[in-house]
This record gives C-alpha cells, structure tokens and sequence, in this order.
C-alpha cells in the first residue's frame, strides 16, 4: 500500500489567503492544484508536507478570460480537460489543445490543473520511484543521497522537465502572473524555469502560479508532437513544438522551438530558430533546422526509452511540423 | 488531521471522521465498506479506481476524500436500482466485456459517462473515453463491444436488464 503521510488540508478562500497561509506554515506546507503529481510524490515520499494548501477551488483561479491585447489569460488552476475542450483554446492556440489532451488520462486530465503541469516537478527513473525501491539502489541526489545515478560522476541533477503544456506555452511567448507576498508580478514563463534538476523553477516557495496570459497568435502556427510508450498515461520521452509565422512573401518572419522532456528545463533550440529565420522554408532549410536540433538535444537515460531515439524523434518532430507549414504555403 | 465530513455518495449522504491525507478511494474501501471499487497502481496510472465526481470519471486514488465534500459521488455499488442492473452492467455480462473483472467497475463507470454525455458515440470516441482504464485480459475488443451494445440499448428506449431479467 502506497498510503500518503499524515497532513493538514487546508482551503483559502483566496489567492492572498492562500499565500497568506503559506507564509504561515512555512516549508512545512505545499500548494497543490489537482494533486495528480503532488500526491504520488508524496505516496513515494519525495514529498512530506504537514499542511497542503488547496488551489482547486480557488473561483478566481478557473476561468479563461480574453484579455484587450486579443490574447487569452487562463487561469492557475484551470483543468487540463478544460483547455482540452474549451472553443477558444481550440480555436486560437490549438496546440494548447493538442497538448493538453495528450496529457495522462482522461480522469487525470478532469482534475490535473494548467498550474499543476507549469509546476511539475522534474522527472526520473531513479527519483518517481517508491521509497523502498529508491532505497534498494541507495536513493539518488535529488533526494536523500549525494549521488546522481544517471551520472554518477556529475556534480548536478540531470532529471527532466516533463510537461507537455510548457514548450507550447514558451513557443507562443506566454508570460506568467505569479502571486506572492507582495501581491502579483508578471514575467516571461520562459524566466521560470531554470536548468538544474534539483530546483528546477525560479518560483519563490510562497508563489503562486495565479494564470498565464498568452498573446494573440498574430501569424504564430505551433505544432506540438509527443514521444510516449502508450498513447495515454506516459509522460513524454521527448515532445517538440515547433512555432512559426510567415511573411506574405513566404520567409520565416519568427519561429520558435522548444522540446520537452529532454532536459531539466523546457529547452529553447535557438540556433535552429535562427538558421530558419528570414530565409523561405525550403526542403533543404528544414533538414539544415533538424540537423541543429539533432545536435542541440543531448537526452541522458532517465525515462523510458533509448537515447538515440529521443534524439533522433526531437529532429523529426520539428522537421515534421516545418514541412507541414511549408505545405500549407505553397508560395514559401 | 481527522476531521468530520459529510460526503455525498450514490445519493446518500453518509457522515464520518476520516484523515485529510486518506484518498477518496481508501474511505470509500476501508471505511465505508465499497468495496466495488478496486485498488489497483495507486498512482493514476490504471483507472481500477475509477469513481465518478458530479457524472465526471476520476481516479479515486489520487482524489483526497475532503475534497469530494460538496460534491456527488457514484461508484459501481450506485449504479443498479435495487435488482435491476445499469444497461452498462449488463451489456458487460452479455458481451464478455469483463473477464477478470478487476477492471470492470471503473471501465464501466468510465463508460456510463460517457453515454450520459454522448449517446451515439463512434468507436474512437468510446476508445478515448476508456483510454484511462486499463484492461490485462479482454484485448478491449469485447468491452469496447459492450459499451456499443450499451448506447444500443439505452437510446433504443429498450430495457435490456429487463431483457436479461
């Protein structure tokens, strides 16, 4: 039996009580959205909170909500099935959509929220195991030992950032409202995240992911393709999306790629954006794109699956979404 | 912390003291005696557990009991009217959607939402209706069979327990 570890729940009625409340607990206290990644974490004691501070509930958190920009601000704790099904999303950020419904399962997507899947913790073979498995192999840096098991010669922790909504999100140039003690701050969610598997965000512990506030496509198509086992439950073994908006000419007026899952953070391929942009989007600039995705993304063996295969799906993913964009402008 | 809750479940509401930190899934097995609702990954990887919350599947394992508080509760034991099974239920029997059976309350309950929601479904809309349940004995053929049998029935108008009866 997988039981969780005795604690408090607690639900503010707000998002500054809930910061409030926070503050109050201290370390000893987690937020949790739906609870789909905090409580088997906890199961495994990778967590142990006294005091879990419900955000599900929270109205001001739930909704999607066009802003005057043109764009869309989805709320923290938005469920995944919600951006899965809602028209707007749908319509004008339909990789949103795609990424969404590609999450988990059906049942974990009705409670999963979008600030769940912006938080969620970094990913490992050696790290979302039980208690008693991680134990047997004498635990790993991340928690409870010194030693990376994927790199035991490194100094750091190699595990991966694993959400299939944050690459999408990144490629649309989504900023985040974030709520602390001080009230709110808006930054570029792309400033959340940080490569290092053992603190993987830029989050104050007492801040909250209040909502994303995407800007209007404006020309921005994004794709997004994930790399699974089984076409429900996995987490990514690598996801790509691919973004890109073209002038009236046919040349690549701005892309924007990054990966999933292959790297402690949502990882930015740059230089394949900047080899594609200015430049129309011809047979051999999209092999020439691949080629510097291939050798941007360096997988280690931390989730399911080979290494060359990750890296090889990463260049056909991006490929795969370029040449679709090409196909649907001719001219280019 | 134990605290007293009332929980509302298969229409009654039943009250009890129960951990914060007890999923929905351990209070409806240990405490209230449902046992229909099986325990299987505790993880939400499997959808053994699979209960509905106000008509929506969810997996009772990674649902805290006190968050189920305010809400409607169905699990498999909610679903026949006295004697009388769910249309779903017994499309199951007839069909060999259950072998095993250790999936079954949850497949079905997966699927009687989706019915209630959408009563002419296609197959692919009832293949991702079930994409969280897993099966180890059927191939899923046969329950997805059963589920088709199902929406036959139940939009016919036709009382197939009744046939079964």
């Amino acid at each position: 039996m997988l039981r969780l570890t005795p604690f408090t729940y607690v639900t503010p009625a707000s998002v500054a009580e809930a910061v409030q409340l926070r503050k109050q607990y201290g370390d000893e206290a987690a937020y949790m959205g739906g609870g789909t990644d905090l409580l088997p974490n906890i199961k495994h004691r990778l967590a142990e909170p006294k005091f879990v501070i419900g955000l599900r509930s929270l109205r001001e958190m739930q909704s999607i909500v066009r802003e005057e920009s043109g764009g869309l601000r989805l709320g923290g704790s938005v469920r995944l099935s919600q951006l899965e099904h809602s028209p707007l999303v749908r319509n004008e950020y339909p990789a949103l959509a795609d990424a969404a419904a590609v999450i988990s399962s059906p049942q974990v997507r009705r409670v999963g929220t979008l600030g769940g899947n912006i938080c969620l913790d970094v990913r490992c073979n050696y790290y979302n195991q039980s208690e008693h498995w991680r134990r047997a192999v004498g635990f790993c840096m991340k928690k409870d030992s010194e030693i990376c098991r994927v790199a035991p010669g490194s100094d750091r922790c190699w595990a991966v950032s694993s959400a299939d909504t944050v690459p999408v999100l990144l490629a649309h140039g989504a900023q985040v409202a974030v709520f602390g003690p001080a009230g709110e701050r808006l930054l570029p969610l792309e400033e959340l995240y940080r490569d290092d598997g053992l603190v993987p965000m830029a989050l104050q512990p007492d801040e909250v992911v209040a909502a994303v506030r995407l800007p209007p496509p404006n020309g921005l198509r994004v794709v997004y393709s994930k790399l699974r086992i089984r076409m429900s439950f996995d987490f990514p073994l690598v996801g790509a999306a691919t973004g890109l908006a073209l002038d009236v000419d046919g040349m690549v007026r701005q892309s924007r790629i990054f990966l999933t899952a292959v790297a402690s953070l949502p990882m930015r391929v740059r230089a394949a954006e900047e080899l594609l942009i200015g430049r129309p989007l011809t047979d051999e600039l999209i092999r020439a794109a691949g080629d510097q995705v291939f050798r941007s993304t360096h997988p280690m063996d931390n989730t399911e699956g080979s290494i060359p295969h990750r890296k090889r799906m990463a260049r056909v993913y991006v490929e795969r979404a370029l040449r679709d964009f090409a196909r649907a402008n001719p001219d280019a | 912390m134990k605290s007293l809750f009332t929980l509302r479940i298969n229409g009654e509401d039943r009250t009890l003291a129960f951990e914060h930190s007890k999923t929905l899934l351990e209070v409806l097995r240990e405490d209230l005696d449902l046992t229909g609702t099986k325990h299987g990954c505790e993880l939400g990887e499997c959808g053994a557990c699979t209960v509905l919350v106000d008509g929506e599947p969810v997996v009772s394992c990674l649902f805290l009991a006190v968050e189920a508080v305010g809400h409607d509760v169905t699990t498999i034991e909610g679903l026949q009217h006295g004697s009388v099974l769910h249309p779903v239920q017994v499309a199951f029997a007839e069909w060999g959607g259950s072998q095993c059976g250790y999936c079954t309350p949850g497949m079905i309950l997966s699927a009687v939402a989706l019915l209630e929601q959408n009563p002419h479904p296609s197959r692919d809309d009832i293949k991702e209706a079930l994409a969280g349940n897993l099966c180890r004995c059927t191939g899923y053929t046969k329950i997805i069979e059963a589920v088709e049998a199902a929406a036959g029935s139940m939009t016919d108008g036709r009382r197939l327990h009744a046939q079964a009866g």
